[in-house]
């Protein structure tokens, strides 16, 4: 059971969080002019990494706030947890 | 049986307050202090049990979790029996009542002992490999397997005691009260870390506390006096909390901890009544120290299962904790020092010793010449080939090893004896380390998987960390914990140590005897009953893996979860497959360490309390009225209304009726609320609804479909326009809370640059419909000053009014196809408003239904409900709503999906209606809709989402998804059912009103 780093509310049990999912997807700004393949690349395709993964997610039972999360798999070791729009600050 | 087998100078054992309980149903005694198996063991009750698959007898092995044995039935109450309890850590109380498993009609007759004798013909995965053929005779066999399988009984009823949660947060948790645990507890404590100290067992000091012996002292003080001081001087610390009875159950990721507190278990039987029995504590630790100890390991040779074989420690620790001699002539066989430490406790307790039996050649610490000196016979460089005795062991067959072990020499000895101790060295419990991800080193010496590398904040200390030695233990813990908590405790520095060096060691996984492999019985698992041989056919047919080898002999597999008998099974895989032991790893040591209850488990969360139940305004209005309930989601919503002995069809067929004849009543307060504020409020709508919102007036409704953004339809409702910014967004009852979740996910990560706020309403607001051709004659009785004319107030539009001086708003919305109004007031005010519509309704015979009734009349108007007629395969299109997609907008949620090649397909499956041929006949809703009947396999076309009969209509109506349904009109279409196949016809969607002509009667 992680113990997760709000960037609002500080630390928190995982029971109050929620994943999200990969980060930095961005939703295409113009979804029309992309063919079936290039939507169903946004639509579907998500990486499942062993080892050090970009992560959305929600602090459901809190602040509801949604946020990024480095994390690697192999171990659950959390390297950064940082609000949406910011820039990772590890590689 | 009136042998004394009790000492009577034991310390730890009350001999002054006997305990009687009962076992197999014979009254026995014991004394406040035993444990269920000191007390047996005491009445000289060896074999309690038999084992799981040839039901040999088996009896008392060890003295704590790891027993695979003494597996008990504790109590014979219908909601208290509790099976699979280790006698070995069950504390004796007054009215205890136990019995033995997997025996009938008892544990000394048992017919399935049978087994034995086919022994031969039943080798590992016996089972897979008989029961296989003929196919269709499974279930014959699994008749009769599942009844010979099996330990214990399950309780019947529901458990009568009180669990409990709880959670802690401290500096420093330190797992184990042995003499490490101990020494690390005390040194966090005095430096003021908030300490916890957990021990399973309902005193501290482990096997130290009883340690008496010249080789083992500390500043010229037994080593167990030493320790009795340091336990005084812990009690005094107050940043140290102390929790005996408690045993670690699981130990995951970030230091989080699952510990059970045993409370009322060891308490006297009319002590425990409404008191909790259990609490499981959720443990926060900053620093974690594992102080768990390890545990002694058996020898496998031929028949070393027979009652009355124990390990070596077990017997010492009976003798010199409880006072009770496991037997009178007492061999013991080793291959290691430890037994000596046991052999010289029972001689200084008057035990007579036969004989020692050390696979080594031979060895010169302290504690075996302290042995020898004492006159104790020693068998060296010597095995025990055979035992014998059938519910008890009466002798033991030793002959020589050969200088390679692998072989026996020599003459055939026989020495008669009641019991035999045996060790086979140590394993450190590794488990909690192993739980929480570290990964183990080998150490090859003696044969230890040790704690290596791990990501979290904690420490090994003490035996489970391989300090076997009473003066490495304290010096390797006390400069181990200074370092790890970066302190300087010095207090252990100084100490004067005697400990007995183990100078020699020699390990044979699978020791020889003179008979060939196969007519032997070495068992590796007593509870699960698989012998080395087992492994050794496991290996020869392929098997290469340690899991795999582990699910083919099911080795490791039984409730003990193998803790006595995994080292050796990895180590005759390593040997017969000639692997090294640390290339081989082990099998995954998963939680909880001992089995838990499941009363622990849910703790509280039991009946009312299993989950949140969420209630309207009203309910207790729907309870005078006898509605009967519907769970829809976490809601309690009512179903229908029956009248005097009405069943269900009956009530929903009046309902309906009287709703499109003169006037229905609706709780809809359960729909999802969503308040939207904001200056982007439209364009956030637009962007998350398939059709427009910028051009909806001030004051005016729409209804709303929300797509996933693969393009099926996720979510409808209606939204109302309450001013400029401000909306008021209905979902359905169940997707309420994922509605706004979605909507916040979109807000916050992809249109950050929207001004728009969401606050879930869904609590703060009753909602009462009323509908029907005289729904507007009702309202206006309830709120007489507001024009209600179709001009001021038409279909589709919503008014602010006051009902008795409280605000609320009104939307003149309809999920029936009825002229319609919904009232929405503080949710304090809902029942005393639904009251009041309900008082001046009754003159038009205002008629309360429920969700049943509502399903049925949107039916008939073809309204889907998201959830039932979809299921997040359906696009607007597939549900002919094309209407509802606008054309003009650049993008919405999920649009760019609705014209990918697989949204297009014409032949999608699509909504459509069906119609019986036999008016009267109603279809099952999820029955398969086929084109011909005859052919095999039948191709299924789709099936029945929604089905009623409609009393309105006179005849059963249904919706349906249907291949290729859109250009199915009129096509008659077969639905099989297991009797009959019912003939149909595909239709419209909208059986009633196709001309909405009763929006506005």
């Amino acid at each position: 059971m992680f113990l997760i780093n709000c960037p609002y509310c500080g630390e928190r049990d995982q029971s109050e969080f929620s994943a999200g999912g990969e980060a930095h997807i961005l939703r295409p700004k113009q979804p029309t002019e992309l063919s079936d393949d290039q939507w169903a690349e946004y639509l579907f395709m998500r990486k499942n990494i062993k080892g050090v993964q970009f992560e959305r997610w929600n602090h459901a039972h809190g602040c509801r706030k949604w946020f990024n999360m480095i994390r690697d798999t192999s171990n659950d070791k959390i390297h950064a947890v940082y609000k949406m729009g910011e820039k990772p600050p590890l590689k | 049986m009136s042998k004394n087998l009790r000492i009577t100078n034991s310390k730890f054992i009350d001999q002054t307050s006997r305990i009687s309980f009962k076992f197999d149903g014979k009254t026995l005694y014991g004394f406040k202090g035993d444990t269920l198996a000191s007390a047996l063991l005491a009445n000289d009750i060896h074999l309690v049990g038999r084992s799981f698959k040839y039901h040999r007898p088996r009896g008392i092995m060890a003295c704590g979790p790891e027993e695979p044995n003494a597996i008990v039935q504790v109590g014979n109450d219908a909601s208290m029996t509790e099976p699979n309890t280790r006698a070995t850590e069950i504390e004796l109380y007054e009215g205890l009542e136990a019995s033995s498993q997997n025996c009938w009609p008892s544990v000394n007759f048992d017919i399935g002992a049978v087994n034995n004798f086919f022994s031969p013909l039943i080798p590992a995965a016996f089972y897979y490999k008989t029961f296989m053929w003929p196919a269709n005779f499974w279930k014959l066999y699994e008749y009769f397997i599942r009844r010979s399988a099996g330990l214990g009984k399950s309780p019947t009823e529901p458990d009568k005691d009180i669990y409990d949660h709880k959670y802690l947060h401290c500096d420093v948790l330190v797992v184990g009260g042995g003499i490490s645990g101990i020494i690390a507890a005390k040194t966090a404590a005095k430096n003021n870390s908030n300490t916890v100290l957990i021990d399973d067992k309902n005193i501290l000091g482990g096997t130290t506390l009883f340690q008496e012996n010249e080789c083992f002292k500390i500043n010229n003080s037994y080593s167990n006096e030493w320790l009795k001081k340091e336990i005084k001087s812990l009690k005094s610390l107050k940043s140290l909390t102390i929790k005996t009875r408690t045993s670690l159950a699981a130990y995951h990721s970030y230091n989080y901890l699952l510990a059970r507190e045993n409370l009322t278990d060891h308490l006297d039987i009319n002590e425990k009544k409404d008191k909790i029995r259990q609490r499981l504590w959720k443990i926060r630790a900053k620093k974690v120290i594992i102080a768990t100890g390890s545990m002694e390991r058996p020898l496998i040779f031929n028949n070393n299962d027979r009652p009355g074989i124990m390990l070596s420690s077990s017997i010492k620790k009976y003798i010199d904790y409880y006072g009770v001699k496991c037997g009178q002539k007492v061999s013991l066989f080793t291959n290691n020092d430890s037994a000596y430490e046991t052999a010289i406790s029972l001689n200084n307790s008057g035990v007579n010793i036969n004989s020692v039996i050390d696979i080594r050649d031979k060895t010169n610490s302290s504690i075996v010449k302290q042995a020898e000196k004492l006159g104790i016979k020693i068998h060296w460089k010597s095995t025990i080939v055979n035992t014998n005795g059938y519910k008890k062991i009466n002798s033991i067959e030793i002959m020589q090893l050969s200088d390679d072990g692998t072989a026996v020499v020599g003459k055939k000895i026989k020495e008669e004896c009641d019991c035999l101790g045996i060790s086979g060295g140590w394993t450190p419990r590794v488990h909690l380390f192993t739980q929480s991800g570290g990964k183990l080193n080998f150490r090859d010496e003696d044969n230890v998987f040790l704690p290596g590398k791990s990501e979290l904040d904690q420490i090994s200390i003490g035996s489970c960390n391989g300090d076997f030695e009473l003066d490495e233990i304290i010096k390797n813990t006390a400069n181990t914990i200074n370092k790890f908590l970066k302190v300087n405790n010095n207090d252990y520095e100084n100490l004067k140590i005697i400990s007995s060096k183990e100078i020699d060691k020699k390990n044979i996984w699978l020791l020889p005897s003179d008979k060939p492999l196969g007519k032997t019985k070495p068992f590796l698992d007593f509870q699960n009953d698989s012998t080395a041989n087992d492994v050794k056919l496991a290996l020869r047919e392929g098997f290469k893996s340690i899991e795999h080898v582990k699910r083919y002999t099911t080795t490791g597999m039984a409730t003990d979860q193998g803790k006595l008998s995994n080292m050796h099974a990895l180590g005759i895989i390593a040997e017969t497959a000639g692997v090294k032991m640390g290339e081989l790893g082990t099998t995954t040591f998963r939680p909880p360490y001992t089995p838990l209850t499941f009363g622990a488990i849910v703790g509280r969360n039991v009946g009312e309390f299993f989950d949140i139940t969420r209630k309207t305004p009203m309910h207790d209005w729907h309870i005078e009225n006898k509605a009967e309930f519907e769970n829809v989601g976490q809601w309690k919503r009512a179903w229908y209304y029956p009248i005097e002995n009405e069943n269900m069809h009956e009530a929903v067929q009046r309902e309906s009726k009287a709703a499109r004849d003169s006037a229905g009543i609706l709780d809809a307060s359960t729909l999802g609320k969503i308040d939207i504020q904001g200056s982007d409020a439209s364009e956030f709508l637009n962007r998350v609804y398939t059709n427009a919102w910028s051009k909806l007036e001030i004051g005016k409704c729409r209804y709303g479909l929300m797509l996933n953004e693969d393009g099926m339809v996720y979510d409808d409702g209606v939204t109302t326009r309450l001013s400029e910014n401000h909306y008021l967004m209905t979902t359905t009852t169940g997707g309420a809370a994922n509605v706004l979740s979605k909507l916040e996910d979109y807000l916050q990560t992809e249109w950050p640059e929207l001004d728009v706020y969401l606050t879930s309403v869904t609590d703060h607001y009753g909602t009462v419909s009323i509908c029907g051709p005289n729904s507007k004659k009702i309202l206006s009785k309830v709120i007489p000053d507001l024009d209600l004319s179709d001009k001021e107030f038409p279909h589709m539009s919503f008014k602010n009014a006051l009902i008795d001086n409280i605000r609320c708003r009104i939307m003149r919305i309809s999920f029936t196809g009825e002229h319609s109004y919904e009232i929405n007031i503080q949710s304090s005010y809902a029942k005393s408003v639904w009251e009041k519509c309900f008082e001046a309704g009754k003159e038009f015979k205002i008629t309360p239904y429920g969700t049943e009734t509502m399903h049925l009349l949107r039916a008939e108007k073809g309204f889907i409900i998201a959830g039932q007629d979809t299921d997040g395969t359906m696009t607007p299109v597939d549900l002919q709503m094309d209407w509802i997609i606008s054309k003009k907008k650049y993008d919405f949620i999920g649009k760019r999906s609705l014209y990918r090649s697989d949204t297009i397909r014409e032949d999608r499956k699509q909504l459509v209606g069906l119609l019986t041929d036999d008016p009267k006949e109603i279809l099952e809703e999820g029955a398969q809709i086929v084109a011909e009947t005859n052919k095999q396999p039948i191709e299924m076309l789709g099936h029945v989402t929604s089905s009623y009969f409609s009393p309105n209509l006179n005849k059963s109506i249904a919706l349906a998804v249907v291949k290729n349904g859109k250009k199915l009109k009129g096509q008659k279409l077969f639905v099989p059912m297991k009797n009959k196949t019912i003939n149909v016809t595909i239709t419209d969607t909208v059986f009633l009103d196709k001309e909405n002509k009763r929006l506005n009667a």
